[in-house]
Formats: structure tokens, C-alpha cells, sequence
């Protein structure tokens, strides 16, 4: 049993068809991979799985149970948080308050999840689970990124944005997560910024996080994954590992058309 | 002397206004949610008070300590079960549902307690005054503005300080993303609203103890919460006690002229904020 797999996952905007029956696992301590062009259908994905976008039950699966009608709140409550595409950090709170906004929800404990508990509901989804590991909190995250510590008091948005990254991972480091999504953590960034961004995932790895990360940057992706899925137009066109795969499969997979 | 203490007696008054705002203004700081049944939600306050005092012969303030936790329950419930449908793109549907509401409890009121005018006694706390240097002022009114005050330092330290406070900012930031984080925006929501009628309760008691009540006056008692809110800049706390302020001083000013002119003079005092600085004195930066 994966730790975490979609079947025949689709998913809507209204009338548009944004994902047409995907299939992907994720198995415990790895990192995956996908690629593919803008609206492939890579963020939709993230959404799906994370709960923004709502699906039927069975399309999505964590350690086996049917995640994939659950609302956000509840899917991170059982150990799966998303870094999101553009970062969002919260603009009113500052740096540290939106690190620990990533935590205080986690563990099912506020009046609503109680209430929740004693009428019935979600007890069964909201897991006497796994809660990661407890490795991340502050004092971890600054480990991970000492610039955070120095900016604690600043408002999350007037850092630059290889910082913003860092906070915004950061945060979701702090639920202690089991899945960690990364949608497009190096969108925008320059190189060498995104070379300090992921010099921290061997770290997140270590921590008991498995990891799918969502890049445009194909060379990155393969330098970091176990397993790679290709993405065009709302499918899955390859899989593989990065060893095994070639140049011309991933660019056909990738533009749908044979490489010159 | 007699300017000083028109304006003393303003101050205090702008502290009704500010307590009558103050839960507007947490709302609308949150959710973007303009609650026309606030008014009539403070009139409702009054009224259960005043049964506490009569049903059960309890002072006023103790029956208010009473009727704040039914209030949060009652605001709980109505974000809940109500007005979280109507939250959305659109701000017409909460402006619909909040004006029905609004209707509806003012019948209610009208059904149950007739359109006599009520009043909540304090026994002699009602004529005490105090002997401040060349002014006097009444207990009464230097309590209801140390409430405004105190009510606005509170919620502030929730807004600022605490867990919840977090994730009142976060919701009001990107709910979307509030939910990655585990937060259920709507229970926040409701939570806010059942925060805001405790402010409420506290607004209804001064103004049950101050005048006269029937279930007509809360759609006057809005205006006046509404332009303490304009008048301080949206989401601003410390600016809607402002807000009040400058109302009620316009308001006492006014009055002293000319009798007629004391709802006049605070409506105008409004206006002439809103043309010098039309996103009101303390805007908050973001929105």
C-alpha cells in the first residue's frame, strides 16, 4: 500500500476538464517529481490532492483510506500540507506568526475538531494518525533557514521572494507533515536561490517527510527525485526514474511532439 | 467651562458610539461581512437583559454577565447555520439576508414586548456623578467610555495576541490558503460573529441603562456604528473608537448651538471626514 496514490483522478473548473484520469503514487521516504508545461494540470493536482479542489472519495488514497472528498483543513490534519504555487504567506502576519500559524492547527485539537469528535463525525478521517515526527518547530525551521530568524518580526510579504519560499515552506514544515507538496517552489527565483531553497530538502527527507515536488525546471527535477511523472494536457505521459529515463521520451512526454 | 464639558460629555458619548461599532468593525475586519441587523442585534441585546432583570430581579450588570455567553451562542449559530451560505464573490447576498434579519427581529421584538419604551434600571448609579476638576461627569457615562475603551484593548490582544487572533488575520488574508493550514474558515467566521455579540451585549446594557429602548431605534443606532467605523478606517479598532468620538463630540457641539442640531451635527461631522480622507482617519495599509 503506497502512502499516498490518486486513481483515475480527474478534476473541473466548472465546464473545463482539468485532469483526466491521473495515476500517481508516492511511496513512504520518497521524493517525487512532476514535470510538465504550463496547464498540464500540475497545479490542479497539488489542489486535488490537498483539498482545495473537492473529489469523488476514492480517487485519492492516503496509507489507504479515501481522502479525496475531504476539505483542506481536515486533509492537513491528517499529516498532508502543501507549499503553494506563488507562496501566499499571509500579508497581516509577520514572519514568525506565519511559521506558527502552520502548526497550531494540527493534532485535531480546537473546539470545532471536539465538537466534531462528540457528535460522530470525522473521528474516522481525522486518524489517531501518524503525526510525522514532531522534528519541526521555530527553532528547527531557523535551524533550516537562519535568514527567517533575523527577519522574525518583518511582515512575511516584505522579504524577497527566495525568502518568502523559505517562510512559506517553512510553515508547512511546522505541522510536522508525513506529505509535503511543493507546487513551483522555484518559480521566479534566481538560481542561486533556488540552489538554497533545495539544499534544504535532504534535511525535510531526514525528518520522515515524503516529498512531491512540482517543477517546470526539468534538470532540477531529476537532480532531486526518485521518481519522476511527466504531465502534458491533464495526463500522465511518462514515468520513470531519472537514470532510466531519456532525454527525447521526457521531451516528447513534455511537449508532445518528437525532439529534432 | 461650559465648552469643556460639552466636549467632556461628547468623549463619553463617542464611547456608546464606539461600543455600538466596535463588533461591526470586527466583523466587517474579518469577513467583509456589513451586517445591517447590527443595530437590531444590540436592541435584542437590551431586551434580554432587561427580562434577566425583571424574570430573575439580577442588577443589570450581572445579567449582562449572563446574557454574553447566550449572545455568543446566538452569533455562533447565526454565522454558522446563516450567514456563511451568503459569504461569497458577490456582497449583495449578506446585505439581502442580514437587511431581512434585520425585519424579522424588529417584528419579533414588536410581537413580544409591544412598542412600549423600556428602560433598564441601575438604581442611583443612573444620577452618580463625579466632581472631575471644573466638569462633572456622570458614572455612567465614564463607564460606558472605560468599557469602549477596555472592549477595544481586548479585542485588539485577541486580534494580535492569540491563536485565534492568527487565524482571524490569516482567514481575512486568503481563506484558501488559511485552509492548507488547517483553519476551517467558517468555524472562524462563526467564532468571530459569536465574539462580536459580546461586544454587543456590552453596547445593549449602556444603551438599555442610558435612554429609552423599543424595538424600532436599532436601524438609528446602525448609522451611528456604521460612521464610527467609516470615520476610523475600515479594520481599524483604535480608529472606530475615534470614529465615536468625533461623532459624539459633533453630536454634544451640535447640541449646544442649537437643540435641533444634534443628530444633524454628527452626520455632518461624517460627511466632512469622508471629503477630507474618504478611506477614513486610520486605514488599514493592505486593503
Amino acid at each position: 500500500m503506497s502512502l499516498l496514490e490518486t486513481h483515475g483522478l480527474t478534476a473541473f473548473y466548472g465546464d473545463f476538464q482539468a485532469l483526466f484520469g491521473v495515476d500517481i503514487r508516492l511511496e513512504r521516504g520518497e521524493t517525487v517529481a512532476i514535470i510538465g508545461a504550463n496547464g498540464a494540470g500540475k497545479t490542479t493536482l497539488m489542489r486535488s490532492i490537498a483539498g482545495v479542489l473537492r473529489n469523488a472519495p476514492g480517487m485519492i488514497r492516503h496509507d489507504g483510506a479515501e481522502v479525496g472528498a475531504l476539505p483542506a483543513d481536515t486533509v492537513m490534519k491528517r499529516g498532508i500540507a502543501m507549499v503553494p504555487e506563488g507562496r501566499r504567506l499571509f500579508p497581516s502576519l509577520s514572519v514568525e506568526e506565519n511559521l506558527v500559524i502552520g502548526g497550531q492547527h494540527k493534532g485535531g485539537r480546537d473546539f470545532g475538531d471536539r465538537l466534531d469528535a462528540m457528535l460522530g463525525r470525522g473521528a474516522a478521517t481525522l486518524a489517531a494518525h501518524a503525526h510525522g515526527s514532531g522534528y519541526w518547530t521555530l527553532e528547527t525551521v531557523y535551524a533550516l533557514f537562519p535568514i527567517l530568524e533575523e527577519r522574525k518580526d518583518n511582515p512575511g510579504t516584505a522579504l524577497s521572494g527566495g525568502q518568502q519560499q523559505m517562510v512559506a515552506i517553512g510553515r508547512a514544515l511546522m505541522s510536522n507533515p508525513e506529505v509535503l507538496l511543493c507546487d513551483e517552489i522555484s518559480l521566479g527565483l534566481a538560481p542561486v536561490v533556488i540552489k538554497d531553497i533545495y539544499a534544504a530538502l535532504p534535511k525535510i527527507k531526514e525528518s520522515g517527510a515524503s516529498v512531491i515536488v512540482v517543477e517546470q525546471d526539468i534538470g532540477q527535477a531529476l537532480k532531486v527525485a526518485d521518481r519522476v511523472y511527466c504531465m502534458m494536457e491533464g495526463r500522465v505521459t511518462l514515468e520513470g526514474r531519472p537514470g532510466e529515463i531519456g532525454r527525447e521520451a521526457i521531451h516528447e512526454a513534455y511537449f508532445g511532439a518528437k525532439a529534432q | 467651562m461650559i465648552w469643556v464639558d460639552t466636549i467632556v460629555q461628547g468623549v463619553l458619548l463617542g464611547g456608546l458610539y464606539a461600543l455600538f461599532a466596535a463588533g461591526l468593525s470586527l466583523v466587517f475586519g474579518i469577513m467583509r461581512l456589513v451586517n445591517l441587523a447590527h443595530g437590531d442585534l444590540i436592541v435584542m441585546g437590551a431586551y434580554l437583559i432587561l427580562v434577566l432583570v425583571t424574570a430573575l430581579g439580577l442588577g443589570p450588570f450581572l445579567a449582562a454577565l449572563v446574557a454574553a455567553p447566550v449572545m455568543f451562542l446566538i452569533g455562533w449559530s447565526l454565522q454558522k447555520f446563516v450567514l456563511n451560505r451568503t459569504l461569497g464573490e458577490d456582497i449583495l447576498p449578506p446585505l439581502l439576508v442580514t437587511f431581512g434579519l434585520s425585519i424579522v427581529l424588529q417584528n419579533v421584538l414588536l410581537e413580544g414586548f409591544s412598542a412600549d419604551s423600556q428602560r433598564i434600571s441601575a438604581g442611583a448609579l443612573e444620577t452618580a456623578s463625579l466632581a472631575l476638576g471644573p466638569v462633572n461627569v456622570g458614572v455612567m457615562p465614564l463607564m460606558t467610555f472605560a468599557s469602549a475603551v477596555l472592549v477595544i484593548v481586548a479585542l485588539n490582544q485577541i486580534f494580535y495576541r492569540t491563536a485565534i487572533g492568527r487565524a482571524f488575520r490569516a482567514t481575512s488574508d486568503d481563506a484558501v490558503t488559511a485552509s492548507l493550514m488547517g483553519i476551517r474558515p467558517g468555524r472562524v467566521f462563526a467564532t468571530a460573529t459569536g465574539i462580536a455579540m459580546v461586544v454587543v451585549t456590552i453596547a445593549a446594557l449602556y444603551l438599555g441603562v442610558r435612554a429609552n429602548f423599543d424595538p424600532s431605534i436599532g436601524p438609528a443606532r446602525l448609522i451611528y456604528a456604521f460612521e464610527a467605523v467609516i470615520i476610523g478606517g475600515l479594520g481599524s479598532l483604535w480608529g472606530t473608537l475615534a470614529g465615536g468620538i468625533i461623532i459624539g463630540v459633533a453630536q454634544t457641539v451640535g447640541a449646544a448651538i442649537n437643540p435641533e442640531w444634534q443628530i444633524l451635527a454628527g452626520h455632518v461631522a461624517f460627511l466632512v471626514v469622508l471629503l477630507l480622507r474618504p478611506r477614513g482617519l486610520f486605514p488599514r495599509g493592505s486593503d
